[in-house]
């Protein structure tokens, strides 16, 4: 950017000066780039490989293969993950069929206030984690108070005290609208015909949605679940505010950091990031072969 | 059932099938709508009294149009809104310059390795942002890889020199959690520039760089617009760098906003805090969306 500057200067020498840019500073800017973008995954790697001295696993001390091999031996840490999953799981179905929903209906079907529909979809997605946190705290908590709008509206105990139930409701809310993108975007390159052709055949409107769209779209909702799900996994901002005294895994890291850094949650971390690149690779490879 | 299908339009006595055809859309919406009405948009209303109301946790809040809750988010918290404000742009500003050329690099010169460029850009993801925050906590701490050489190799800082707890690093966390968030959507936008146009600039004799700034540059304002949004807003409402790598002094309006609801219970004015910085955002967005140029924005 800023070395591009001296070309406007000199048009003789801009030609010259651009191709160079162009030919190898922009490709070893990337790589510099990238190796920034990787560098603390390779840090949490590698620390998951260290006995640390103390309680904190800040500096290198000594190479060590006991935290792989006790991956849970830290209290609560095994809780905080499976509470993780099981949220992150129910969440996802629910988020996944709500935005589904909605992507066909935007996509398919003129109604009246599609703009605004959008607007609604595009909202969560542009408000700051800490406001929609906040916000559903103060509802969630109104709700148990003397006088607040939805005391005696819902059953008792559904989202007060907080916990399991108002996280996954968090969750749900700020993922319906990643599902909706998602799949909007392959909706919009479906080809009509196909149900046309199958109606044409004798296929009611129920039958064609399940022999011909549904099995069309289903990549794209399967990549909207597996973005809800790892968002939802990985929340901690809204999940801190809904959470009270349940722990999820980023809840839990939050709190032991105070007094302890074991090195279990690096390698946690580590198995986590391995999933997440095998379940891409997978679906790449198998996508990359699937008829178009 | 199929055999009638063809007649239905010609046929009244079935004419609740197309009351059905015409509901189906609001059928489909509803559940999502719901949910969205009931756990997103009236919280903010919700949020809203509660900051005009007083009272406390014990006693319940009653609405008063008081607005002592806003006075006091105003005149307390000058400094953590200016922190946020600061950090969160010069942290957009950093993304923009390190993430341009990224994704000028990945969309024009990427070739076959454009995917695994893309997917190398999204690795981050795959771990959690809790985790990357703690590993530069690791890599910039005071004996951390970065100073440890910096100190006793080359000998180029002090022995008491430190980046951690001081605005620096914070800006540099920001920086790196939302580096990918810049980076994708400005690909996106490069990445469907049509290369006959630039060819067409530079047979109408415009130089490399004038090609670049008068065709490439505005052609890709909708993923600037789109990334520099993508940063600014969730950096704003931050505060787990401010917490991890900052001191006390790089406060940001988020951590005044998570310890008034969750340590001290002080709902009206937490509530005015993320009402004003809510606001402030959208304000923010028009603004810069007119700055750039709305009719260009929406291609």
């Amino acid at each position: 950017m800023t070395t591009a500057a001296p070309a406007r200067s000199q048009p003789g020498a801009g030609g010259s000066l651009m191709r160079a840019i162009n030919r190898r500073a922009l490709p070893a800017f990337t790589v510099l780039a990238l190796g920034y973008l990787l560098i603390p995954i390779a840090v949490m790697i590698v620390f998951s490989f260290n006995l640390p001295e103390g309680k904190f696993n800040f500096a290198w001390n000594q190479f060590s293969l006991d935290a792989w091999f006790h991956p849970f031996d830290w209290p609560g840490l095994g809780d905080a993950l499976r509470l993780s999953l099981e949220i992150a799981f129910i969440s996802t179905v629910v988020a996944t069929i709500l935005g589904t929903l909605i992507g066909l209906a935007i996509t398919r079907y003129q109604f009246r206030g599609r703009g605004a529909m959008n607007g609604l979809i595009f909202l969560p997605m542009a408000t700051p984690e800490i406001v929609m946190g906040s916000s559903l705290l103060t509802l969630f908590v109104s709700s148990a108070l003397p006088g607040g709008p939805l005391n005696g509206v819902l059953p008792k105990g559904l989202v007060f005290p907080l916990g399991f139930n108002t996280i996954v409701i968090a969750h749900v809310m700020f993922n319906i609208s990643y599902v909706v993108v998602t799949v909007k975007a392959r909706l919009a390159g479906f080809d009509r015909r196909l149900e046309e052709a199958a109606m044409d055949l004798g296929a009611n409107e129920l039958v064609t949605f399940w022999k011909i769209t549904f099995p069309l779209i289903f990549p794209g909702i399967m990549a909207a679940a597996l973005l809800a799900f790892s968002l939802s996994i990985d929340d901690f901002v809204i999940t801190n505010f809904v959470s009270g005294t349940s722990n999820t895994f980023p809840i839990w890291t939050w709190s032991i950091i105070k007094n302890a850094l074991p090195p279990q949650i690096n390698v946690v971390g580590s198995i986590i990031f391995r999933s997440a690149v095998a379940i891409v690779l997978v679906t790449t490879l198998r996508t990359g072969r699937a008829p178009r | 059932m199929t055999a009638g299908a063809p007649a239905m339009g010609r046929r009244p006595t079935i004419h609740w099938r197309h009351l059905i055809g015409v509901s189906i859309p609001y059928l489909l919406l509803a559940p999502g709508l719901i949910w969205l009405f009931v756990f997103f948009i009236y919280p903010s209303i919700e949020m809203l009294r509660i900051s005009l109301s007083s009272g406390s946790l014990d006693t319940g809040y009653s609405l008063t149009f008081s607005s002592d809750a806003y006075v006091t988010a105003l005149q307390k918290f000058p400094h953590q809104f200016g922190n946020s404000i600061l950090y969160s742009a010069l942290a957009t500003t950093f993304t923009f310059l390190i993430g341009f050329p990224v994704a000028y690099t990945v969309a024009f010169r990427g070739g076959r390795y454009k995917n695994l460029l893309l997917f190398l850009v999204i690795a981050p993801f795959f771990t959690s942002f809790l985790i990357r925050t703690i590993s530069w906590k690791v890599l910039l701490g005071d004996e951390g890889p970065l100073l440890a050489f910096l100190k006793h190799v080359v000998h180029l800082v002090p022995d008491g020199f430190s980046i951690l707890g001081s605005p620096v690093a914070v800006v540099a966390g920001l920086t790196y959690n939302f580096l990918p968030f810049m980076i994708l959507p400005l690909y996106v936008a490069l990445e469907k520039i049509d290369p006959r146009l630039i060819e067409a600039s530079q047979d109408l004799y415009a130089t490399n760089w004038g090609a670049f700034r008068r065709v490439t540059l505005p052609l890709a304002l909708p993923g600037v617009f789109a990334g520099s949004m993508l940063t600014f807003i969730p950096a704003m409402g931050d505060y787990v760098n401010a917490t991890l790598l900052g001191n006390p002094q790089t406060q940001m309006i988020g951590n005044v906003i998570q310890s008034r609801f969750l340590v001290l219970n002080d709902y009206p004015v937490a509530a005015a805090l993320s009402f004003i910085l809510m606001v402030g955002i959208l304000v923010l967005v028009v603004v810069y969306a007119r700055a750039l140029g709305t009719e260009q924005l929406t291609g």
